[in-house]
């Protein structure tokens, strides 16, 4: 109790940055998000059919898919937000600011969501494309009616370790403007001398973290009728 | 209905290159059930799935119906393939759908719902009371049953099974077959069996394919068994067999080897 009284009074004083840091980090995350599930999904759904033995196999677009991912996971998080920003400028208009700070962390956040559901795509049983081969499906179908359904749980809990890890990355969004928690903690918690609010920070960030793997394994689990 | 002239099936790996069918020629009448009986690796496997076109033949032709499915466009030999029921060895249900839902899925890839229809398949293979149940809480031959209810949902004129009962013991394995013998006489579908288990092919077909490493070396015409002994439940039929019936048959002295390790590899899969 002492504890939390503690945090709750180190962030008392700072409340109108602190609340306007969260919205800065959800508006991030959110955007982050946003460019996993609409170009990473499909960039995993893509990788997964056209792999050698895949089946759609296309040697090349595979190849240039996989290697775009790699590099991507690669670079070192804070060398790819500085060697984005031409791009974010080009973009944008400007480099700095949350939503400049939003596009390097929306091709991490794709890039990694690309991989994550390849690999959950890739424990669907065979038979299962046997099957919407012998029913006559599209690829379409093969896609939204078998891979994804027969998937779900596991692209749940694979979005969830995404959102996680987009937090930790978010952290370091201040070089750019970006603002957020971590930005926070570091102004006013290090470098203006009040490691109380920066331990704080760090406590609620955990805490955090907490309650979304749990909402996440909750949600999976209820989607998973495999019986395992 | 079914025509097969001179096909070949050669798999090919890398550089090197497997002859999976050689030469083979065959017709199936229409309302015929024909069994392809063989070892395993004697390609008839590769033979059911030459029919609906799922491997495309080396050389050869294929009509069903009259029509060569490899002279279709995609998108037509999809619309025929869905005119043709598919049963499997491992009964291939999609896990997170009912079994309703699995019944419906066919139908639904053709952008057509009938609840009352995918009740009737499911009361057909005496599977209704499971609607609303998914796989994983099924035995293995209530499974195959939905699995058979859902090849049977688009009414389709011919069935391909594919060893639908060797992953299956004996009790649940005879439940198929009657399912299957049931699909025969009331809806008068044309059906190839692919098995090993050669009393399951005697006790269902008219005639049957001997395939050996990948060539027919003859047509059987089956000799029906003594009228099959149906048993209410498990306990009566291990009575009979134990207690001076004279219901052993082949398979029960020497169970093929490949049954014992699929059976092995499921009991793993379930733990």
């Amino acid at each position: 109790m002492e504890l939390l009284d503690a945090v709750g009074e180190s962030l008392a004083s700072r409340r109108g940055e602190i609340i306007q840091a969260v919205v800065e980090t959800i508006a991030m995350i959110g955007n982050a998000l946003l460019a996993a599930v609409l170009v990473g999904l499909p960039g995993g759904t893509l990788l997964y059919l056209t792999r050698p033995a895949g089946p759609h196999p296309r040697r090349t677009l595979h190849a240039a898919l996989d290697a775009a991912v790699n590099v991507v996971r690669s670079v070192p998080f804070l060398l790819f937000v500085v060697a984005l920003i031409p791009f974010t400028r080009w973009l944008l208009g400007t480099s700095f600011g949350t939503l400049a700070a939003s596009v390097p962390l929306a091709f991490v956040a794709a890039a990694l969501y690309a991989r994550f559901s390849e690999q959950t795509l890739l424990e669907i049983p065979p038979q299962t494309v046997e099957l919407s081969r012998a029913l006559g499906a599209s690829t379409w179908q093969l896609i939204t009616r078998f891979l994804y359904p027969e998937a779900r749980s596991g692209l749940v809990l694979s979005l969830t370790t995404v959102t996680i890890s987009l937090i930790s990355y978010s952290t370091i969004m201040g070089v750019v403007g970006g603002g957020g928690v971590g930005d926070f903690a570091i102004r006013y918690g290090y470098q203006a001398y009040e490691p109380e609010l920066m331990y704080s920070t760090i406590l609620i960030m955990v805490v955090i973290v907490m309650l979304i793997q749990a909402a996440g394994t909750q949600l999976a689990r209820r989607l998973d009728r495999r019986g395992r | 209905m079914i025509e097969l002239a001179g096909v070949s099936k050669t798999y090919r790996r890398g550089g090197d290159e497997a002859p999976a069918l050689h030469d083979v020629s065959l017709t199936v009448a229409r309302g015929e059930m024909l069994g392809v009986v063989g070892e395993s690796g004697s390609g008839k496997s590769t033979l059911l799935r030459l029919i609906n076109h799922l491997e495309a033949p080396t050389a050869g032709t294929v009509h069903v119906d009259g029509e060569d499915l490899a002279r279709l466009a995609p998108r037509a030999r999809r619309r025929r393939r869905r005119r043709i029921g598919m049963v499997f060895q491992q009964f291939n249900l999609l896990a997170n759908k009912t079994a309703a839902a699995n019944v419906a899925l066919p139908l639904a890839l053709q952008r057509r719902r009938d609840a009352e229809h995918v009740r009737r398949m499911l009361e057909f293979v005496g599977m209704a009371d499971h609607a609303a149940s998914y796989p994983a809480q099924l035995s293995g031959g209530q499974q195959q049953r939905v699995a058979i209810a859902r090849a049977l949902s688009t009414d389709p004129h011919l069935l391909l099974c594919d060893e639908p009962t060797s992953a299956l013991d004996d009790h649940h394995a005879s439940e198929v077959m009657e399912t299957l013998a049931a699909v025969r006489r009331e809806l008068d579908t044309t059906i190839v069996l692919v098995s090993h288990e050669l009393d399951v092919v005697r006790g269902s077909c008219d005639r049957a394919a001997i395939l050996e490493e990948g060539r027919l070396t003859g047509v059987a015409d089956v000799v029906a068994p003594p009228p099959a002994q149906t048993f209410s439940s498990y306990a009566a039929r291990v009575r009979h067999v134990l207690e001076g019936g004279s219901d052993r048959r082949e398979s029960e002295l020497r169970e093929p080897r490949e049954a014992r390790e699929a059976a092995a590899a499921r009991e793993e899969g379930a733990a």
